[in-house]
């Protein structure tokens, strides 16, 4: 257990304490005891900045499955350090946020604060393992521990249902990754992800390598709520606050892009990773943003707003995929910018969105409300919320001189650069992805506006508003203050963060492909490229499209609600519940009658196909004795019998000649010189044929009416197969017999060995002795059964006695 | 000589039980295929005799003895039930 594995766990170890904490001070607010712990974390990765920067990597190993090649193996890497000061540092933040967000006194911290450790232990294991198993283990850890945040308070209908679909959705997304998991298990032979990327040459020719690619992808685009599977985030907003702030802007959503990216050496080799994950991107960039519009909870703005900026980073890692393609290009390889911009956009967004979710999280608890169509005037009442929310708002739009300008301009020179590719038919298609960012841009500014200017300017309206707004605490205020300050450090100053988590996090992206003497340098002021035109393109066309507003409102009625993706699966999850409910209500219809259809019609389709297949029917009358006079006429008495048992009227007479027809088997052991088993045969078919007769008895009056069996064509054609069938494979198996029979050793042994002359006796006492125990254990327990059955008679509740024969 | 004998006596005690058979089946009565039932239990106690006889052997006798009692107490049993309406008089609820 090295240093590093305390640190992953951690989290795990507090929140086993946290509950007796919980108890044990009640009057001090749980989450001072949480906040330590995710600032030491932080501490801690930050110390390791400097290693990482000289490109080391910390790798330890702790065994957990050698056998299985499963072990806890962590490194620290570029990315994986961006991710782990994203998780702690943002952690922080929110721990703090929510000691004065949640209640002391009305929630149950203590659940809480267990779940979001798991949850901030489970993705400090994602970011940090390098063993795919250990991996999708923590990925799951998320999973759970996201569904339980979201049902945080439970006896809210909507919370339930959006923990059930994140959790539905997230969890078949985990398990295609399990698929690819093994699949590149097969392919590579490891579960490390070092020890695929070293081998990716080589699995790009397997014939699973799509579709394990296609697996991974299907993992990381319901993670990262990509398009069409963005529909549980929305739905997630039901979580409180700060969850939302930390899951579902800065850290679990971006669990799929982490993915996209720590594999990307292995899959940027093909094409269609480019395409899809590109593609893809800037769908779901266009969708969210194009959705956000509409909103009218703020904080569904926000996760569409999440949605499409997630789009737009797992968009730029499409484009970046293409600087593999291109690595004669050195320094001047235009498609590292795309994975730098990826990176940095990473950075930016969770700070902004994590200081706007708190923002609004603030105007929800001092208005109670979070509609905007009731909010307005508040700039007054609230200046720091106010502040917080321009900087976050402008951030997000992409405006100088916060960092959000610096990525969304990288952004759109990246999406300009693909016009010069000529890989894969980007040439021909690639021209719609600088148009397509670009009026996602323009939707991004527009919504952007809306959650400031609707929220704090225009009308005050205080009868809608359920509380009279003030000023939040400024304890509350802390963690939007910080995230908004990094947000105007990061844009003032963003070559602090170049050197020192850029590149090398880009370095693990890119792999060998970055030069070791690559320059990054974001500045302001560029010169005039087309992505400056195109950002004060966006600002003008969006700022008439805020202003005209009202204006074009309804062109969103011709893209009415029915046809969402949240509608489908809102049927098709009723749909399918009712579709296998009525399916098994087709086949399990409750009567013995059908099953026995089912398991005939089976056993006939089997093995005759097989014998139809095999082609093994075989007939052969080598081995066969000549056919007696007694034989014959006993085989037609036995034939009758079973015949009329079909035919007869009356109940009595079918258990009559089932009784003749036993005493004529038994008859056929005399003849076949098998006295014991006529001995028997004769007894046990006079006592079945007398408990028969008292079944008879005891039929009730009322429904013994006395008719033959109805006649039924499926019941004789699957009893003629079910004969056929048995009697091909009787004839088939005594035509081929391969093997001389063991049982002359019984003949010449029975007595010298066992001292008996009866070989059958012999045979069931001592050679097979273990066979007749058993037998007689089956005797004892058809007894005792039998006895308990008819003694043990429970009396219902309320004294009626329960012994009528049913 | 003596088998042709034997096999006679096998061919007229098969066509006696495929007559009693059929009264078993047809029987307008149920006494009348108990009677026949028990007819049918001793043709067959004849007729492992004679098929002893004809293997040779002394291995049956027992099936022969067995028969008998058998054929005896289904009949009793039979006609008690026919009778009394039940085999063994016991209430269970007692």
């Amino acid at each position: 257990m090295s240093l590093l594995h305390w640190a992953i766990l951690s989290p795990f170890l507090l929140a086993v304490i946290i509950p007796v904490l919980y108890k044990l001070f009640r009057r001090v607010h749980t989450g001072w005891f949480v906040l330590a712990l995710p600032v030491v974390l932080f501490s801690y990765f930050f110390l390791k900045i400097p290693a990482v920067r000289q490109g080391q990597e910390i790798k330890e190993t702790l065994k957990w499955i050698p056998s299985l090649n499963i072990n806890f193996t962590t490194i620290i890497d570029g990315l994986s350090l961006l991710f782990a000061l994203l998780i702690t540092g943002i952690g922080s933040l929110v721990v703090l946020y929510s000691i004065f967000y949640l209640s002391k006194k009305k929630e149950q911290l203590h659940n809480f604060y267990v779940y979001l450790l798991l949850f901030m232990g489970a993705m400090l294991g994602v970011v940090l393992s390098d063993n795919l198993i250990v991996l999708y283990m923590f990925w799951e850890f998320t999973s759970l521990s996201s569904f339980l945040l979201i049902g945080y308070w439970h006896n809210r209908e909507r919370s339930r249902y959006g923990a059930q679909k994140s959790m539905l959705i997230t969890v078949f997304g985990g398990l295609s990754m399990l698929g690819a998991i093994v699949m590149l298990y097969i392919m590579g032979g490891t579960f490390s992800i070092r020890g695929l990327i070293a081998q990716a040459g080589t699995i790009v020719d397997h014939p699973l390598f799509l579709a394990a690619m296609l697996l991974v992808l299907l993992g990381a685009f319901t993670k990262s709520a990509q398009f069409p599977f963005h529909i549980w985030l929305p739905d997630a907003m039901e979580a409180p606050t700060p969850v939302s702030a930390y899951l579902h802007s800065a850290t679990m959503v971006k669990a799929g892009i982490y993915l996209v990216a720590r594999l990307s050496p292995l899959f940027a080799q093909s094409g269609v990773w480019l395409w899809l994950v590109g593609g893809i991107g800037l769908l779901t960039l266009l969708w969210g943003s194009f959705n956000a519009i509409r909103q009218t909870d703020l904080k569904g703005i926000l996760a569409y707003s999440t949605v499409s900026q997630l789009g737009l980073i797992m968009s730029l890692l499409g484009v970046g995929a293409a600087a593999v393609h291109y690595p004669q290009l050195g320094n001047e390889n235009i498609y590292i910018a795309a994975t730098m911009a990826a990176i940095f956009h990473l950075i930016n967004h969770a700070t902004f969105k994590g200081s706007l979710f708190m923002m609004v999280g603030i105007v929800d608890h001092e208005t109670g409300t979070r509609d905007i169509r009731k909010l307005g005037g508040l700039m007054s009442f609230m200046p720091i919320t106010f502040t917080i929310a321009v900087i976050g708002t402008f951030s997000m739009a992409g405006l100088p001189p916060f960092n959000g300008f610096l990525s969304k301009e990288m952004f759109l020179e990246s999406m300009v650069s693909v016009l010069s590719l000529d890989l894969f038919n980007m040439s021909t298609w690639g021209s719609l992805f600088p148009v397509l960012a670009w009026i996602a841009s323009v939707f991004t500014f527009v919504y952007s506006m809306m959650v400031v200017f609707k929220t704090f300017t225009g009308k005050y309206q205080p009868e809608k508003l359920p509380k009279k707004p003030h000023e939040a605490p400024f304890g509350m205020l802390l963690s939007p203050i910080i995230l908004a300050l990094l947000v105007i450090l990061f844009g003032l100053f963003p070559n602090m963060l170049t050197e020192t988590l850029i590149k090398p996090a880009a370095a693990s992206v890119l792999g060998d492909v970055l030069p070791a003497d690559y320059e990054l340098h974001i500045a302001f002021w560029h010169g005039a490229t087309p992505a400056l035109f195109m950002t004060i393109g966006i600002i003008a066309v969006g700022l008439l499209l805020y202003v005209l507003w009202p204006k074009w409102k309804g062109l969103y009625k011709a893209f009415p609600e029915k046809l969402s993706f949240t509608n489908l699966y809102d049927h098709a999850l009723p749909a399918m519940e009712n579709g296998s409910f009525n399916l098994v209500k087709l086949f399990m219809t409750g009567f013995i009658r059908n099953y026995l259809v089912y398991i005939f019609i089976f056993f006939i389709g089997s093995l005759g196909f097989t014998i139809y297949l095999k082609n093994a029917f075989n007939y052969s009358t080598i081995d066969t004795a000549p056919i007696g006079f007694y034989e014959v006429v006993l085989a037609a008495v036995i034939a009758i019998g079973a015949v009329s048992i079909l035919f007869v009227k009356s109940r009595l007479t079918s258990i009559i000649v089932l009784g003749s027809v036993g005493y004529t088997v038994s008859l056929f052991f005399v003849l076949f010189r098998a006295p014991d088993l006529a001995l028997t045969q004769l007894v046990v078919e006079t006592v079945s044929t007398a408990l028969f007769l008292l079944c008879f008895y005891h039929l009730p009056k009322k429904f013994r009416k006395e008719e033959r069996l109805k006649f039924r064509g499926t019941n004789l054609l699957i009893s003629l197969g079910v004969g056929t069938v048995v009697t091909l494979i009787a004839l088939s198996a005594h035509s081929t017999k391969l093997f001389d029979t063991i049982s002359k050793y019984y003949l010449d042994t029975a007595y010298t060995e066992a001292g008996g002359k009866n070989v059958v006796n012999v045979t069931l006492v001592d050679y097979r002795g273990l066979d007749t125990m058993f037998e007689i254990t089956v005797l004892g327990i058809a007894a005792i059964g039998i006895y308990s059955m008819i003694k043990l008679r429970l009396t219902k509740r309320g004294g009626k006695k329960a012994n009528e024969n049913k | 000589m003596f088998q042709i004998i034997i096999l006679i006596a096998l061919a007229c005690i098969s066509l006696s039980m495929l007559a009693l058979l059929y009264r078993v089946i047809k029987g307008p009565s149920i006494p009348d295929r108990v009677i026949a039932l028990d007819a049918m239990g001793i043709n067959l106690i004849a007729v492992i005799a004679l098929i002893s006889i004809l293997l040779d052997t002394y291995a049956f006798l027992e099936v022969i003895l067995l028969l008998g009692i058998l054929a005896f107490i289904g009949t009793i049993a039979f006609a008690k039930y026919l009778e009394k309406g039940e085999i063994i008089e016991y209430d269970r609820n007692k």
